[in-house]
């Protein structure tokens, strides 16, 4: 028996088929994981993701400690409720995860800062974290009281509008792109604009004795519910990476699209695992993450073999059959350069693919070339 | 609880046999098999006139999180197949011993139908995995 989220009844309420998921026990679909993939494609889907670990960084040294913490810089958050997408990294530029950060501000005006990490890599993530922060004043506290639901789609915002009061609803309307705010001045809501499926959409997190009943409000609202398999799905079209598969602390951001997500020329900071990258950076990365198309029949999965001028040169880390796409993608991490086509071997038979930049769908549509 | 038909034969690797008077039997994946799977997405049969021989890997069906292997529960001739899965495998998901048939098998060696499992011997095996 694993750990059970505040939802964990109405996911068995709904006919959710439930499996082990980093030791909770979490619906994997609910009857048809291809139709709450199109749910959230077309309409309004929603997960519950309240396994996911929050962490609260207060203090007068936040600030600083989260700019030596994390490879991407808490600076570029010019406001309160804004999110960032960042890697933190070991000293040798390994991924140890990948996480958002909010930057949030207290009655006082004095900044704080709230982390989203994944749920398998918890015990991890929450020794580092305390570890690094000695030299630093500030405290660390997990949020367990928190639940958190995804609701993600074309049609997501405008249900939560209907939901919600009409002076909460007001603030999730103007909320832009990777933006946050809580609902209430004391009060535990917070809804950000942001997501795992490429649609858009909006993450809330409330207390977890708040979540069974939204979430029946949702559902009268007709909104989807959709299970972690609807959401590998939906992730893998929109390019993102699912850490434990895509990443760990063997590969660097570089060798995992991740770039992007890295500041490395701030010269008022030192980061965990800044000079590994910068000497990465030097000599250039000798692997990246590609995307991978197969066209014709067939399912592209993790640990399959990617063969470049027929030498095995890396591995698929995700791949699936795209429902949107009606055919197969894969994210796979190869030795550079690759071409334009590979071949993957599929049970001992080789198959060309193409090889593309991800994301692969967003808000709907195709959008790789 | 999945449906188990009493008229039909069972392989442990959870295929079905629905044996004819004329001698040739339909085959296909059971209904615990299609609901652990999940939506299907991609289906291979064997060949139109090939020949299977019993316990061998002959198809193949995958679903969006795993692939699968079909084996063979018996040997004989391959003289249909259901093109309908080419195109739509769901129909396996929507009706395992029906619609969502496979292929027809002629029987080359019908003493080989006595090794397969009864009803009631595949349901005790599906129980005990729910275990």
């Amino acid at each position: 028996m694993g750990h059970k989220t505040a939802l964990f009844d109405s996911h068995v309420k709904a006919g959710g088929k439930i499996v082990d998921f980093g030791g909770w026990d979490m619906p994997i679909h609910y009857g048809s994981q291809i139709e709450e993939h199109h749910a959230v494609r077309k309409h309004v889907g929603m997960f519950d993701v309240s396994h996911m670990t929050v962490v609260d960084v207060l203090g007068p040294g936040a600030r600083e400690y989260l700019r030596r913490l994390l490879a991407n810089d808490v600076d570029k958050l010019k406001q309160a409720g804004k999110a960032l997408y960042t890697a933190m990294c070991q000293e040798d530029g390994g991924i140890l995860d990948d996480l958002i950060v909010y930057r949030m501000i207290d009655g006082l005006g004095q900044d704080w800062y709230r982390l989203v990490v994944n749920c398998g890599t918890r015990e991890k993530d929450l020794a580092w974290i305390e570890k690094q922060s000695k030299n630093f004043d500030v405290q660390i506290a997990e949020r367990p009281q928190l639940a958190m639901i995804a609701i993600q789609g074309p049609k997501a915002i405008e249900t939560v509008v209907r939901v919600l009061r009409k002076a909460e609803s007001a603030r999730v309307e103007s909320l832009s792109q990777f933006e946050g705010q809580f609902l209430q001045k004391s009060g535990e809501w917070f809804v950000a604009r942001t997501g795992y499926t490429g649609e858009d959409g909006l993450e809330i997190m409330l207390p977890n004795t708040d979540a069974t009943h939204f979430w029946q409000q949702l559902l009268d609202a007709d909104v989807i519910p959709c299970g972690l398999g609807a959401r590998d799905t939906l992730r893998l079209e929109a390019g993102m990476n699912l850490y434990g598969s895509d990443m760990d602390e063997s590969v660097s951001p570089a060798e995992s699209a991740m770039n992007w997500t890295v500041v490395l020329d701030k010269e008022d900071r030192e980061f965990i695992g800044q000079s590994a990258l910068k000497a990465e950076k030097e000599n250039g990365a000798n692997r990246q993450l590609v995307g991978l198309v197969l066209e014709e029949r067939g399912v592209l999965r993790a640990h399959q073999s990617v063969l470049v001028d027929g030498v095995m040169t890396g591995e698929v880390t995700s791949g699936t059959f795209s429902p949107t796409l009606g055919y197969s993608i894969a994210l796979a991490r190869v030795v550079k350069p690759v071409g334009h086509h590979c071949e993957v071997e599929i049970r001992k038979k080789r198959h060309t693919v193409k090889v593309v930049r991800p994301p692969f769908v967003r808000n709907g549509v195709k959008v790789f070339k | 609880m999945s449906d188990v038909p009493g008229e039909l034969k069972y392989l442990s690797s959870h295929e079905w046999l629905r044996v004819e008077d004329d001698g040739t039997a339909f085959a296909g994946i059971t209904e615990h098999a299609q609901e652990a799977m999940g939506d299907l997405v991609f289906v291979e049969v064997p060949e139109l006139k090939s020949t299977i021989t019993v316990g061998e890997e002959i198809g193949v069906v995958e679903s969006v999180k795993a692939a699968s292997d079909i084996y063979a529960a018996v040997s004989g001739e391959i003289v249909a197949i259901n093109e309908e899965l080419e195109d739509s495998p769901e129909i396996i998901n929507n009706d395992a011993y029906g619609d969502g048939w496979m292929f027809q098998v002629k029987l080359s060696d019908p003493s080989e139908l006595e090794k397969l499992m009864t009803a009631d011997q595949y349901l005790e095996q599906i129980n005990e995995e729910n275990e």
